[in-house]
């Protein structure tokens, strides 16, 4: 009976819904959860043992066996393969001794691929236990591995300057970027600590939920659903508790602003809680933040601390007797699908990722089975401003159907990736604009789940009403091979990221693989467009927006770009099923020593 | 007192209780719609999609949905069926399914509705995956080669401490369903005949019995599946494309 064990699993009072905590802790701790965790744990939860490996399982950064005493996980985002990431990876496995996937025979360093880490402004980028590695060289690659031979603790395997901004702080010490190119009159503006709590201490619940209605402010995760609604929907429900989730799940490949936000506006992100916490009834907040974010727990722990010191969290706050509020962290352990509002629920209820069926949608039924508030960190932050300077206010900025501002996360070809908070209305041509960016083929609004558009739609502009998008926008030059390298990536990322649940989400995606493969081989024909086409037509009938959206980047390349796949594919033939009868035979003659006459 | 509501299907005029998942709804006004992984009286879980109608317009499961006043329903249309043959062939795709071996056949759910669907090979090439059985149980064998991934194990069979033994691992392309050893190595009778039971293709089978029902015999070799439901019965035999 490993004491530790019990010890972590008592500190969360053996409660599974807490089993991401637990299994997050052990891990830390030991490097791995072993067969031995997993006994104790099923013994203390009274749950079965292929229970816990169930979720254990579904999570990219939960392991159970050793994966060496540095872990590595280099992402492979589009923009990292963009930005050099493969030659990164090849100095990677020379310098090791071993190829991705695996652990060096000394088990010391393993290597991994991992999805987007929010890192697109300085690819290619790297965790490594934890810390952020951006901007990598090979150079640089060269000496982390030798510096890892040598025994180096990570932080003095960091040996580049700190970013700017709070990245430069003591429980930061990080050295990522904020790149900070753009600042708005709403996230990126003058904030007074506490202000906003104070004021709603003066108002009545309703009159907060009003005033955010009166706002128009909709989401900015991505969804987009009216948040002055949402925190009603929530309010009407009778329960005795309800609960507030900031979801800084950040996922979606190409979108970094939260993790922005979040380093230089922390208290603005947890007052937009309290805020949302006192209009809806609820005394409870929980932080889901992304795994990979790991490295902003300390920073963020402090930040909450002293806020509990200035009465701005805990129990009655402001002076305000009943006015309780407190905030936790929930950490994520690696799967975009827990971005979406009934994933993260269920994460954040110790299972694995899989969206809920909805009736009953979380305001009414959520974490708990208790109405549950799931906004975007941007969402809270504005609230906070909102409260502040009123809904006149913000309506005076975007467009009359998108109010406010998007803080969008720019990357790509361009010269100055990274942060700028516009209004809604910017076109695509002001960003291309702002970003410097030039020769400019496609823009991808909205990441995978978006769409990929060309030159003839630059005017179009960013609002829900138009061109929606959470915040990611990636630009590909003339030189990028979009179906090779773009259509693809982000297929096989779905590919990874689908939760398995529905049955069309798991098997569809891959049959569109398939058929790119085939057409990419140069055995392409023209029907195989219209299987792309119809194949990809089912996939709204998914439970969730990944599987709704999983076919986006072949559906919107082949209505924008559909003479790139016409160059591909064969006149010379209406039929060709790409088989190949070397290929097929080849195993069987080697068995059987015989070599095959084709002709 | 249960309050009953009007809603129509494909335009006929139906009553039901309200708050009856539109499976069900749909059942008691002798109109089928196809399940797959949905089953009576468990939690659905909406995994297979394969009884997606259009609810007001919308794609909804009817399995997930309740039924409420004034819906208006699509189910039998072109579009749905399409869909619904898809999701079946993709299903065949994915597994090994070899039917003429298979215990299971003239029960087997999926099986029956390709009968229904009128399919004859799977338009998707066929993954080949290699899979595995896991027969180092006393009484059940789990045949990976033939599991949808429905769910319908993973929610119905718990021990009496209300603990799973059957449960999910990883995701995505590797998903696979595991079977917790130590809890299954003492299952009663009891439970691993439940366990075939609700399984609805040959994923799951008791050890030391088979073909007790001679083939040809068998319920859907008796009549296609949801015919039970529909009042009128179909003479004709679905068209094979």
């Amino acid at each position: 009976m490993n004491s530790s064990i019990s010890a972590t699993i008592n500190r969360y009072g053996a409660d599974p819904t807490r089993l991401m905590d637990i299994l997050i802790d052990i891990q830390a701790e030991l490097g791995y959860i072993g067969n031995e965790a997993v006994t104790q744990i099923a013994g203390a939860l009274t749950i079965s043992e292929v229970d816990v490996e169930q979720t254990i399982s579904f999570y990219h950064f939960l392991f159970q066996e050793p994966r060496g005493k540095y872990t590595v996980f280099l992402n492979n985002s589009v923009v990292a393969q963009m930005m050099g990431r493969q030659r990164i990876a090849q100095v990677f496995e020379e310098e090791v001794g071993c190829k991705f996937g695996e652990v060096s025979k000394d088990g010391l360093i393993g290597l991994f691929n991992t999805a987007c880490i929010g890192m697109n402004d300085q690819e290619p980028a790297a965790i490594i236990n934890g810390a952020i590695f951006p901007s990598l060289s090979t150079f640089q690659v060269r000496n982390l591995v030798k510096g890892m031979h040598d025994g180096k603790s990570v932080d003095e395997l960091q040996v580049a300057g700190f970013g700017e901004g709070k990245n430069y702080s003591e429980n930061l010490k990080t050295t990522v970027r904020n790149n900070i190119r753009k600042k708005g009159p709403v996230i990126f503006s003058a904030y007074e600590v506490g202000a906003a709590t104070q004021k709603v201490a003066h108002m009545a619940p309703r009159e907060v939920i009003d005033v955010v209605k009166s706002s128009g402010i909709r989401g900015r995760g991505g969804a987009g659903f009216p948040t002055g609604l949402k925190w009603e929907f929530c309010r009407k429900t009778e329960a005795k508790k309800r609960y507030i989730f900031c979801n800084a799940d950040e996922g979606e490949p190409g979108t970094f602003k939260d993790r922005v936000i979040l380093t230089e506006y922390p208290r603005m992100v947890f007052e937009g809680m309290v805020v949302a916490g006192y209009a809806v009834g609820s005394d409870e907040g929980i932080l889901y933040l992304r795994f990979e974010y790991r490295y902003l727990k300390e920073h963020l722990e402090n930040v909450l601390t002293d806020m509990r010191n200035r009465n701005l969290l805990g129990t009655s706050i402001c002076g305000k007797k009943g006015f309780d509020f407190d905030i936790r962290i929930q950490f994520g352990a690696g799967a975009y699908v827990c971005g979406e509002e009934s994933a993260l629920i269920e994460s954040a209820e110790g299972k694995r990722g899989e969206p809920r069926d909805r009736p009953p949608f979380p305001v009414e039924k959520g974490y708990l089975n208790m109405p549950t508030i799931v906004n975007n960190v941007e969402t809270l932050c504005s609230a906070v401003k909102i409260v502040l300077n009123g809904g006149k206010w913000y309506q005076s900025f975007g467009t009359p159907q998108s109010a406010g501002t998007k803080v969008v996360s720019i990357s790509g070809d361009c010269k100055f990736p990274g942060i700028y908070e516009i209004e809604w209305g910017f076109n695509v041509h002001d960003i291309l604009e702002m970003s410097g960016a030039d020769d400019v083929q496609a823009v991808q609004v909205g990441g995978p789940s978006g769409s990929c558009i060309g030159p003839d739609e630059f005017d179009r502009i960013l609002a829900y009403e138009d061109l929606a998008t959470g915040g990611s926008i990636i630009i590909f030059n003339e030189s990028r091979d979009l179906i090779r390298d773009v259509v693809m990536n982000f297929t096989e990322f779905f590919i990874d990221e689908s939760c398995g649940s529905c049955a069309p989400c798991r098997l569809m995606t891959v049959n569109l693989k398939k058929k790119l493969d085939k057409i990419l081989d140069g055995h392409g024909v023209a029907q195989d467009l219209r299987d792309l086409e119809q194949w990809a037509a089912i996939m709204p009938v998914n439970r969730c927006g990944l599987g709704q959206t999983a076919a986006n980047p072949v559906r919107s390349t082949l209505k924008n770009f559909r003479h790139l796949y016409q160059k591909l594919i064969r006149k010379d033939t209406n039929f060709d099923v790409n088989f190949d009868m070397a290929s097929a035979v080849a195993d069987s003659c080697k068995a059987a020593g015989r070599v095959p006459v084709l002709d | 007192m249960s309050e009953f509501i009007e809603f129509t299907i494909d335009g006929k005029e139906c009553m039901a209780e309200k708050g009856q998942y539109l499976i069900a709804a749909a059942r008691k006004n002798g109109m089928y719609i196809p399940s797959l992984c949905n089953i009576d009286g468990v939690t659905p879980r909406g995994a297979c999609r394969i009884c997606t109608v259009k609810v007001n317009g919308k794609f909804m499961t009817a399995c997930t949905t309740p039924v409420s006043d004034g819906m208006k329903i699509e189910n039998d249309t072109p579009e749905l069926k399409e869909i619904r043959t898809q999701i079946v062939e993709l299903l065949f795709a994915e597994g090994n399914h070899f039917c003429p071996a298979c215990e299971k056949s003239g029960t087997c759910e999926l099986q029956a509705l390709a009968y229904r669907f009128g399919i004859a090979v799977p338009r998707f090439p066929l993954n080949h995956e290699l899979r595995e059985i896991e027969a180092s149980n006393p009484k059940i064998i789990k045949d990976h080669n033939r599991c949808i991934l429905c769910k319908r194990c993973i929610r119905t069979i718990i021990d009496e401490q209300g603990r799973r033994l059957f449960a999910f691992r990883r995701r995505s392309q590797n998903l696979t369903i595991s079977v917790d050893t130590q809890l299954a190595s003492s299952i009663s009778d009891e439970l691993a005949q439940k366990a075939m039971d609700i399984c609805p293709v040959g994923a799951i089978l008791r050890k030391e019995r088979g073909f007790s029902v001679p083939i040809g015999k068998r319920k859907y070799d008796m009549s296609p599946i949801g015919s039970d439901v529909e009042k009128e019965t179909t003479d004709t035999v679905p068209e094979v494309k």
